[in-house]
This record gives structure tokens, sequence and C-alpha cells, in this order.
């Protein structure tokens, strides 16, 4: 059950990162999901996303919807204030959350049920206005908690467990962030730690609307033969155009490269991302390229994975209101509130 | 022929126009001119949904009693609409007067017997004038302006001042306006007689302001320390995003950076504004959304998720005719039980039901404070009626001592100095726990929201005695919000009386005029004006101090009454409905007839302000 807490002893060799803190530290209560559930995976890479990062565990906000994925977030980080929201309204809570104090890190999570039917336009307007949060889909292609049903980002053509095949299309949640102006979208798979971890420590230090589909197969429901969202089918049909390196400013790099190899790309924060390029001419600084790339690529059934497009230069939200660098909900009455003054002035104008 | 109707200072004026026609404009000027002469004005905009072609009409109450709600009937209608002539005509008071473009003859059957007909060829005079076919709209109506000038005995000046500031920002229409208006005036001079109908200089106008409730709103909720707002357009509550807009842009950038101090979204719909103001309230900033009946429909889940998290929020409902879209342009108090009771489960909600202006501007400051307080969603319930019309009110007061209530929030220095914190803990004995912000402290303080069951710490729990314990103790802090909102306001009756009658919201300026005509007429009736939800005691003992009250209401089917005889066990034999919902504002003679008629008192007639 969630409220059984981990046991806090650990081996007194284990890593401390520049803030001092463990990887333990970025735990969070025992998950209740099946044994071998891909969305654990995806909770112990946000784990070592954050302790990589010497992020301050109580800095993050993490809020969720409603589902399995969504329940994840009390599996991880302890620290920080969690906000499980109601069903595919997470977005909306995210970025209410994120305007009223900007100064920390929001992380959505959330799966396919939650984000690609019932938050499907939530998803979509919280991405176009570039809230500044990194929002992880934990995509299995199935409704785990009520036991099995299509969720809309089932292929065509796939078979569920009870044989049933899905004919409707299925929506590509990378093309639609892409489309809508996400600046940073990337897309991986619960089984490859290598790839995802460097991926959420590049979202959670990006300015903007960054956004990571996961393929986490659903061992319950969804990992049989006949579903393009299994492990096996995952693993066959996975197509990385590129491995990344996660660089936070203050390090140097260390690394040697082959010439011509690398892509270097800095963020806002300083941050920067190293690029090993594994498809060849694969650029994701290219918008309008990476969606074409991935439309022929999905039209010749592979799972493109990697850091598919990013705008390090991207405003966010509060950019575009212009609001004030100190947190909202941190203002004090003499800023809020008008002096009488003002009032009188009003008062003689509805004269 | 019917004696033409005299009076000085106080008679009911009805402009019947087309919609987008440019009438709205001179029609404002005819009533700053009123209240320039220091006369009391009462004035609706009965408008469609629609931008232009549909018929619109202003009803303009003079008094110079004071008397500021609907009086019921028409003594001067200003036709203007061939479309709806025949009704408006219909709704002239016998000895009343109707005034027309002449410029076509019309056949004496359009007309009656016993109004007065008032005729100016406005075509005629205006197209002789003006060429330009804008100039021709437009114009037309100060024409008309002209010639009321005239015949009420409105100061010319006063009008010719006015228009000087209306253009203030555009000179140059200065002297077409003040042209047009010399048009209207000489020739109903040259050719027609001052009606019986006078307006007299005064002095009942005071400090009084001239303005709609849903910019008082907005202006409260600067005030009230509100920096979220996330809304989607729809009538009649879109003027209130638009006032809070306003007003920050005035009053809410830092002076240095030039930086806003307020984050403002236009959100893809009902459900997201609610989501950003929960998300919002959750992070610690004042939040909230307007929106009207058919949003707050969309947005029970999430005021249910307000409800049993406890996350605080404030919702603004500009009240229009429901249900389904209903009737998007005209009043009603048709939201009470929604708002009342949202959501699944059990829930119950606070609601705060302003009068008009002024309570919208106080009321929606202290939502504000409510919401942090008590944790949970405040209703702010306005309608149609106060919303989108100005009204004459006292001038907006704000107390410069006065601090804003942030509620139970636990700080880091607590939680160092060893606090014991749970999140749903109820500590003081009044059902509110204390809450801690997002990132206050690094290891202490954190919890996980959900809108599922939990214990005290926040803690996942189905057992049936630990989700009973949190319900009890929601209804323990609901008993706590009743010694927090707005008390109810009584008025009691020259003498002893087993009557009472209860009223909420925009009724109250048609029930000032209805109580004093009963009074006028010796009829005794306590009165009890409702001002927020939950109800506290004094209610109750007013019910159970009169053996008949009446419960008047802008609804169907009695949505106030009830709620009062669910949340107070009221005998329903004992409340009686008095019931307006076609969408127009009350009228002070319903009730003065309704009430009187339930009481067996047989004719009354108009009285003195008691106010």
């Amino acid at each position: 059950m969630t409220y059984i807490a981990k046991p806090q002893f650990h081996h007194p060799s284990l890593k401390h990162n520049a803030l001092g803190f463990t990887r333990r530290d970025y735990e969070g209560k025992v998950s209740t999901l099946c044994a071998g559930c891909g969305h654990d995976s995806i909770s112990a890479a946000i784990v070592q996303a954050c302790f990589e990062i010497d992020l301050e565990p109580h800095r993050l906000a993490k809020l969720s919807g409603i589902g399995c994925s969504s329940k994840t977030p009390d599996y991880f980080l302890g620290a920080s204030h969690g906000f499980n929201t109601v069903h595919g309204r997470m977005p909306s809570v995210l970025t209410g959350a994120n305007l009223a104090n900007r100064s920390l890190i929001y992380l959505g999570v959330s799966g396919d049920g939650d984000s690609a039917s019932i938050g499907l336009g939530q998803f979509a307007h919280a991405m176009r206005r570039g809230v500044n949060m990194t929002y992880i889909v934990e995509n299995n292609g199935v409704y785990g908690l009520t036991k099995g049903q299509f969720s809309a980002t089932a292929d065509k053509g796939s078979k569920s467990k009870k044989g049933v095949v899905n004919s409707d299309s299925g929506i590509d949640m990378v093309g639609l962030a892409l489309q809508l102006g996400a600046t940073f979208v990337a897309r991986s798979f619960s089984g490859d730690k290598d790839q995802l971890v460097p991926l959420i420590k590049a979202a959670l230090t990006h300015k903007g609307a960054a956004f990571i589909d996961v393929l986490s197969p659903c061992i319950a429901f969804n990992n049989h033969k006949g579903s393009t969202k299994s492990f096996d089918w995952v693993r066959e049909h996975n197509e990385a155009v590129n491995r990344l390196d996660v660089l936070m400013a203050r390090m140097a790099v260390t690394a040697s490269y082959e010439p011509g190899s690398l892509t270097e790309v800095t963020q806002h924060d300083g941050s920067v991302l190293l690029l090993r390029k594994v498809a060849e001419d694969y650029d994701p600084t290219d918008h309008a390229g990476a969606i074409s790339y991935l439309q022929h690529a999905h039209a010749a059934g592979e799972i493109v994975t990697g850091l598919l497009y990013v705008d390090p230069e991207a405003e966010e939200l509060h950019d575009a209101l212009g609001t004030v660098k100190q947190p909202l909900n941190a203002l004090s009455d003499e800023e809020l509130v008008p002096p009488v003054a003002a009032l009188a002035k009003i008062n003689a104008g509805l004269r | 022929m019917t004696r033409p109707i005299t009076a000085v200072n106080d008679f009911v004026v009805k402009f019947a126009n087309v919609n987008g026609s440019g009438s709205a404009s001179a029609n404002g000027l005819f009533v700053k001119a009123i209240l320039r002469m220091g006369v009391p004005v009462g004035a609706r905009n009965i408008f469609p949904s629609n931008i232009q072609g549909l018929p619109t009409w202003y009803e303009i109450r003079v008094s110079g009693q004071g008397w500021l709600g609907r009086r019921g009937g028409v003594d001067l209608m200003v036709a203007m609409n061939p479309q709806t002539w025949d009704r408006d005509v219909a709704e002239i008071e016998p000895g009343g007067y109707l005034f027309y473009d002449s410029t076509k003859p019309m056949p004496s059957s359009k007309f009656r017997d016993d109004v007065n007909v008032v005729g100016l060829p406005l075509t005629a005079l205006c197209n002789a004038a003006y060429a330009e076919p804008s100039k021709r709209k437009i114009l037309k109506n100060i024409i008309y302006l002209g010639a009321l000038t005239f015949l009420l005995g409105i100061e010319r000046e006063v009008v010719e001042a006015l228009l000087a500031e209306e253009y203030a920002a555009k000179p140059a229409l200065i002297p077409a306006n003040i042209e047009a208006l010399q048009i209207g005036f000489d020739h109903a001079r040259d050719h027609l007689k001052p009606l019986g109908l006078k307006l007299r200089r005064t002095d009942k106008v005071g400090d009084r302001i001239f303005v709609d409730g849903n910019t008082a709103a907005g202006l409260g909720a600067v005030y009230g320390g509100a920096t979220v707002c996330a809304w989607y357009p729809i009538t009649p509550s879109t003027s209130l995003a638009e006032a809070f807009t306003a007003y920050c842009r005035k009053l809410r950038h830092d002076p240095e950076t030039g930086e806003a101090r307020y984050a403002i979204v236009q959100a893809e719909d009902e459900i997201a504004s609610i989501g950003m103001v929960t998300g919002a309230g959750w992070n610690g900033a004042r939040a909230f959304t307007c929106t009207s009946g058919p949003g707050v429909s969309l947005m029970q889940e999430f005021i249910g998720l307000s409800y049993f998290a406890e996350i605080p929020g404030v919702i603004f409902d500009v009240q229009r005719g429901g249900p389904s879209t209903g009737m998007p342009t005209r009043t009603q108090q048709s939201d009470i039980l929604s708002a009342a009771y949202a959501s699944h489960g059990d829930t119950k909600h606070v609601l705060l039901l302003p009068e008009g202006p002024n309570e919208c501007f106080e009321f929606g400051a202290l939502a504000f404070d409510l919401a942090d307080r008590l944790q949970t969603m405040i209703f702010v319930m306005l309608d149609l009626d106060m919303g989108m019309n100005e009204w004459l009110i006292e001038p907006f007061r704000w107390d410069e001592e006065r601090v804003l209530d942030r509620g139970k929030i636990m700080t880091a220095e607590m939680l160092e100095a060893g606090a014991d914190f749970g999140r749903y803990k109820d500590v003081d004995g009044d059902g509110i726990p204390w809450r801690t912000l997002p990132a206050t402290h690094p290891s202490k303080g954190s919890y996980f929201t959900r809108g599922t069951s939990r214990d005290p710490y926040a803690r996942y729990s189905e057992e049936g005695a630990v989700y009973v314990d949190n319900m009890e103790r929601l209804l323990r802090k609901f008993e706590t919000a009743k010694s927090l909102v707005p008390p109810p306001i009584v008025r009691r009756a020259a003498r002893k009386t087993s009557y009472g009658v209860i009223y909420y919201g925009s009724t109250s300026p048609a029930m000032d005029e209805a109580l004093a005509g009963l009074e006028a007429d010796g009829v005794a009736v306590d009165a009890l004006r409702i001002r927020a939800f939950p109800f506290e005691g004094e209610i109750f003992e007013f019910i159970a101090a009169h053996d008949l009250v009446f419960v008047v209401e802008q609804n169907r089917d009695a949505q106030l009454r009830t709620l009062l005889i669910n949340e107070g066990g009221v005998d329903p034999a004992r409340l009686v409905k008095v019931l307006n919902y076609d969408g127009s504002p009350i009228t002070a003679r319903f009730i003065q007839t309704e009430l009187a008629k339930g009481m067996g008192v047989p004719k009354t007639r108009a009285g003195e302000m008691v106010r």
C-alpha cells in the first residue's frame, strides 16, 4: 500500500551528489503497481535523473492525472509536494501551479489514457502555451486499472489480450507535441534506462514545454503477441536517432567523441546537451525536418526514439505574460493591494 | 382621452432600439445627464444574444425618491424599432407617451387612443443634415436625444458637457454631435410641447457612483489580492475578467521593472479554467475564474476536488437564464442549487450573495480571504442584472488597515520548531486543518494531494472509519464557515407582524420599493436579506418567529427556499414562493402585488423610501 514508506537505511558507500543527497533521498513510497511494470522503471529513471542534476528534492512539484501512471508520483521524490488531480486535467492544474510559483520545477506525469483521450485538449493547450514543465506520458496503449481496454494511442491493427483488433487510428503524442509547439520533444522506452535518464535530465533543465513519450509496456494487459506496445515489439522496432549526454554547466567535457558525430546544444540554464548521432542526417533542432522524418519512419513501422526536437532559445508562458520574477504566491499585501487613494480616483471616474 | 401622466423626477422611460445601431451611447448619455442633474436613475439593458440586427431595449427608472429597481410599466416609450412596434406600444401605461419617428406615415391602427403620441420626423431630419451613411446611423440617435432633452426638460448644457467628455479623445467629433443635438432640440421646441414627465435639478445623487457589478467584482478581486485569473468567455461574465485585466494593468505592475504582479490566462474551456484555479490555489496563490451556469456545470468535478482535497479558489458565477444555453442575455438566480451542492458525493459550498455592485466589490475581495481561511471553493453569485447593468451605488470603500487573511499556512519555521504536520488533521477544533505550500521545507511538510480518501496525515486510506472521520470534519469546517460569512440583514416593520419576507441578490432594489409601498398602505412585513450560504442561526430564528415567510426569488423552482427547507428542516408550508423568472429583472410592483395577495390585502400603492 502507498502508505508503506520504504525503510531509510542504506549502504554507507552510497554515492552522494553535489548537494550531499544520495539516490535514496529522491525515492518515494513503495509502489503498488504490478511487479515488472514499465512505469516503475520510469519512476526509477526520474529518481536517477533528479539525483544526477543535483536537484533539491523539495524544489520540484509533481502532478498527475488519473490512472496507473498517474499514481506513480507517490513512488518517487517523497520530499516533494505531489498532486494527483482529476482524469485528463493535470495540464491545467500544473499550469495554474506554475503561474502561482515560477521558481519551482514542474513535473507532470500522465498516461496515454489520461492524456490522449479525455485529456487531449488540455495536453494540446498546455503545449501551445509553453508552460515551463516536463510532461511525461507513460504510454502503454491500454487502460490498466479498468483491465485492458484499448487506449487512443493503440496502433490500428494492434490486438488486445482478448483478441480484439483495434480499428481506430492510433494517436501519436510526439507528432502532436511537435505540431502544437512543444519546445523539447523526446521519445523513449521504459526498458532503456541509459537512454531515458539523460532525456529526463535534459527535459527538467529545459526552459519551456518539454514532452517525453515513454513507451512503457503493461505486463498485465498489453504484453502479448499482436500488441505493438509489448516489450518484444518495442525492442524490435526501436530506432534511436541519437544518444544523449547531459552536462550541467559546471562540468567539463571529459569523454572524447569521434569528430563530426557530435552535436552540442546549450540550454537556457547553461547545461549542455551532447548528442551523438545514430541516424545519419537527423538534426533535432530542425522542427520541420523532425516532423517529416517521424512521419516517414512511422509509415515504415519504426518506433523512433531519442531527443527528437529541442529549441534551446524557447520562451515560456511567464515570458509572454511578463510576470514578476518573484513567485506570485509570495507577494506581500503591499504589492497586491492598491492604496486607498487609487480607489478614490476610480470612484471619481465613475461619476 | 385618458389624462396624460404628469410626474416630476419619477417615471419610467424605455428605449426600443435595434442592436448594433449605436443607440447604446446616446441612451447612456441620456442617463448620465439625468444623474448630473442630481436625479437618481436605475437603468437596465435588455439585449439579445446577437451582434447586430435583433431588438434591444434600455429601460430607465427615474426616481427622485431613490428607487433603483425596476418599477414595472412604461411611461414614455421611445419606439425606434419597427420590429417590436406592436408590443412596445402595448407596454405603455394608459396616459403615457409614445415617441416615434414620424418620417413615414403610419396607419392609425398602429397607435393607441389612450397614449399621447409624440412624432418627430427623425429620419427626414437626419437625412437632410447628413449625407454619409455612417453619420446618419450614429447621429440619428443624438438627434432623438436632443428632442428628448427639450421634451423632458433636461438641462441642455449638461448634455453638451457630457458629449464633450465622451469624445475628449476624439475632439473632432464634438461639433458634429453638438449640432445633431441641436437639430433634435430645435425641431422639438418649434413643433412639440414639453411632456407631462419632467426632470428638475435636485441633489439626490450625492457622491454616488454609476458602475456595473462585473467591474466592481473585478476590482474587488484586485483589492482582495487575487494574482491568478483563468477564464473562458461566456455571457454575462466576460466583462468581469476584462475589468480585472484593466484594473491590474493600472494598479498591479511593479513600478520599477514594469512587470506584472498577476497572471491572466484565457483558458481553452471552463474545465481548464477551474483546473488552473485549482493548481494555483494548491500552490498558494489567490486564484479565481468567472463564469455562468453552463460553466459551473462543466466545472463540477474540480469543485468536488476542491471540497475534498481542500484547495482554495473563487468562482464568480454571473447567473443567466437556464437551463442549457437558456437565455444567455437575460437574468436569473437559477444556479443556487447547482452551486451550493456542486459535484458528486456529499458536498456543500460557501456561496456569497451580493445585492449589487457594492457587495460585488466587497464580497469579491472577501471571497479570497474566505477561500484561504476555509481552504475551499467560494462562489460569489452575481447575476446578469447586477453584473452587466450600471447601478447607482455608494462609492467603493476600503479600509487602509485591512490585512489579507491567508489562513492556516504552516511555515518552515513552524516545521523546524517541531510542529506535528497532518494535512487533514483538525488541530484547532474548527475543522480547518493546516496546510503547507510546495517547497516550504527541504525535508518536512511535504504531502501528496489527492481526490481519494486519506487519513489526517494525507496517507491513502479506504478504511470506513477514516473516511467518515474526514467527512465529519468537513461538516465541522462548514459549521465554522457560518461565523465567517456575511450575516443576514434584517429590517423590521414599523409594528409587530407575523409576516416575513426573505430575499437575496439583485432583488434588493425592487424589494426596497415594494416594502415601502406596503408600509405606506399600513401593511407590516419584516424582511431578511440573506447574504451567504451556509445559513446561520438568525435566518432560521427569523423563520420561526413568523407564521408565514415569503421567499422572493428569480428562478422557477424556488431554489433558495429548497435550500432553506433542506438545511434548516423548515416546514415547507410556512415558506411561500414568490417567483419571477421570465428573464427580466423583478419589479417592485410584482413583489408588492404578490406579497399583498399572500397576506390577503386587497390593494396597495407605491410608497416612500424607508432606508
